[in-house]
């Protein structure tokens, strides 16, 4: 079985970096990380991977600068080979931009799945999954968490506003996963070693076929007009529980009449 | 100024009209002349309230026999347009929930017409719609046209808009033809199931308690809901303790989860991150208890307690008990 991951590499959230006033996208000049909401994919893709007995796991991932920093990481994980997508006519792509790309690079490998996460931890637009398998014509199965191969069919549990769903998708599909899923496995020594030689093809718009003023800036059907700081909550009465604490909330409560 | 019409994308549960839907309604009104909704089931369940609030039709596609609202709605939808059996709208409005994105995503292929998402207003000017998205967790808006020339598709945040009845006539309902969907069309809902839980719901209710990874243990959890009851509210949880699998998803707040508005929202044991920020920054009072005083939550509460939950929160119940 051959399952493809759609991976993000990010700026690491605890240094989510800011927008550029000029260009107005995100800055990503500080090294990328693996995006955390992925690694449960990764981790899915190999254990389905594994309970087939037979198959491997591919990564694609759209990045400037060919940066591979978090896609080594997912190679670590267990991953066999990546497709690396990075050319500066993607810059400005937005979700449709970024999905048609994607979808071109996993057309290549002809999987039996495609998995991705439900939305990525900086850009949450949580849109490029659905659209990538209507590009390439696949059934989808968005929020997932859980997922089981059984003959020819993902038996996927899909989360729901008021509980769960079971839905059965023939492959090949495209499943989009939660965080929580499964529990990704932490890079083993050997893993992270044997990354360093694991095969990363790295192509351009013109690889894949794509007219370069169909993504990026150049195809956003969108433009980003205005950048401000919101208004700020103001921070309200901080105290520190010294045994009493309760007292100040059910005063506070009380205050507000809701008692 | 102003649009001639705008679709918004119906939810509901086979008896009443989700409030998201409701609240999108409310906001199509301002902006445009004419507002329709299209959904999937049976638009007969939904055409009294959905012209109550304002919709002239509603465009639904009937039972979908166990296929996903995203590739039956939206092919429906284009080939309705493509067909010419229906004018195609100047704009779509779809709510951030699970079928929403997949329906807008789905659409934004087939119209090659650009989706703006996560958005908390919307503004008209001129020719141009223009979506309000907050970013970083709320502390930046960014706003964002459509330039494509085509139907614009926002992607709405619950709780953005507030609904409104306006005593409309009952809406048309039309027939919305699901073509043959073929491979795309796989996927198959089996069943269904509902997480019940006690008490008001959480997006709905006026008091929300709200716990997180500082609670420790599964276990520690009961106090949450202890409190909730106690106070007549609901009990909520931030994702790091969902992931863990120690409440399940529908008890989420956040960017992920529900968007909460309460009164007052209690948040213990949850530092606040941007992911939780989005999802209650707009309750109208805020007490945080949390045991590390740099942690960001603090930041957003109106009365912040540097303590252990385990501490505070069992007196707490106690005096409210009392």
């Amino acid at each position: 079985m051959k399952v493809v991951v759609c991976v993000k590499q990010i700026p690491d959230p605890a240094d989510p970096g800011a927008l550029d006033p000029e260009s107005k996208t995100l800055v990503r000049d500080q090294k990328l990380i693996l995006d955390e909401s992925d690694s449960y994919g990764v981790e899915m893709a190999l254990q389905l991977v594994d309970t087939a007995g037979e198959g491997s796991v591919h990564l694609v991932s759209m990045a400037p600068n060919n940066e591979v920093g978090g896609l080594r990481t997912a190679l670590a994980m267990g991953a066999e080979s990546a497709t690396l997508i990075s050319d500066d006519a993607l810059s400005g792509s937005d979700a449709l931009g970024t999905a048609k790309i994607l979808a071109a690079a996993i057309a290549r490998t002809e999987p039996d799945l495609v998995l991705a996460a439900t939305e990525s931890s900086d850009g949450y637009t949580g849109t490029v999954p659905e659209m990538v398998a209507e590009l390439l014509g696949l059934p989808s199965v968005t929020f997932a968490k859980s997922v089981a191969i059984d003959d020819g069919t993902a038996k996927v549990q899909r989360q729901t506003e008021a509980g769960y769903d079971d839905v059965d998708c023939p492959l090949p599909a495209l499943v989009s996963v939660t965080a929580g899923v499964v529990e990704p496995r932490y890079p083993s020594f050997k893993g992270i070693m044997a990354a360093k030689s694991k095969p990363v093809d790295e192509v351009t718009c013109g690889d894949l076929g794509i007219d370069a003023g169909s993504v990026g800036w150049a195809g956003a059907g969108q433009e980003i007009v205005s950048v401000e700081d919101a208004p700020a909550r103001e921070a309200g009465e901080v105290i520190e529980d010294e045994g009493e604490a309760h007292e100040a909330i059910v005063a506070f409560l009380e205050e507000l009449k809701v008692l | 100024m102003g649009l001639e019409k705008i679709w918004v994308f119906g939810e509901g549960n086979g008896e009443s009209v989700a409030s998201i839907t409701l609240e999108m309604l409310a906001k199509a009104r301002e902006l445009a002349d004419t507002v329709e909704v299209f959904m999937a089931g049976d638009g007969d369940d939904y055409a009294e309230e959905l012209g109550d609030h304002g919709a002239a039709a509603v465009h639904a596609t009937g039972d979908l026999d166990g296929a996903m609202q995203g590739v039956a709605v939206a092919s429906a939808v284009a080939s309705a347009i493509d067909g010419g059996e229906v004018e195609s709208p100047d704009v779509f409005f779809l709510g951030t929930t699970q079928d929403g994105r997949d329906v807008a995503a789905r659409l934004s292929v087939k119209l090659d017409a650009p989706v703006i998402t996560n958005v908390v207003d919307v503004e008209v000017d001129g020719d141009a719609v223009i979506g309000n998205e907050p970013i970083f967790g709320g502390t930046v808006d960014v706003k964002t046209k459509n330039t494509s020339g085509k139907p614009g598709i926002f992607l709405i945040r619950p709780k953005s808009f507030t609904a409104e009845s306006v005593g409309g006539a009952e809406a048309d309902v039309e027939d919305l033809d699901v073509p043959d969907l073929g491979d795309a069309g796989g996927a198959k809902v089996t069943a269904t199931f509902a997480e019940e839980s006690d008490g008001p719901k959480l997006d709905e209710a006026d008091i929300v308690v709200s716990g997180g990874r500082g609670l420790g243990e599964k276990d520690a959890y009961a106090m949450i809901v202890d409190l909730a009851k106690s106070l007549g509210g609901a009990a909520g949880a931030s994702r790091a303790i969902v992931d863990a699998g120690w409440v399940p998803y529908s008890q989420q707040v956040g960017q992920t989860g529900k968007v909460v508005k309460p009164t007052v929202y209690i948040a213990a044991g949850i530092s606040g991150a941007t992911q939780h920020l989005v999802g209650m920054k707009g309750s109208k009072h805020i007490i945080a208890i949390n045991k590390d005083p740099e942690a960001p939550i603090f930041a957003v509460a109106d009365l912040g307690i540097i303590g252990d939950v385990h501490k505070v929160l069992p007196k707490l119940i106690e005096a409210l008990d009392r």
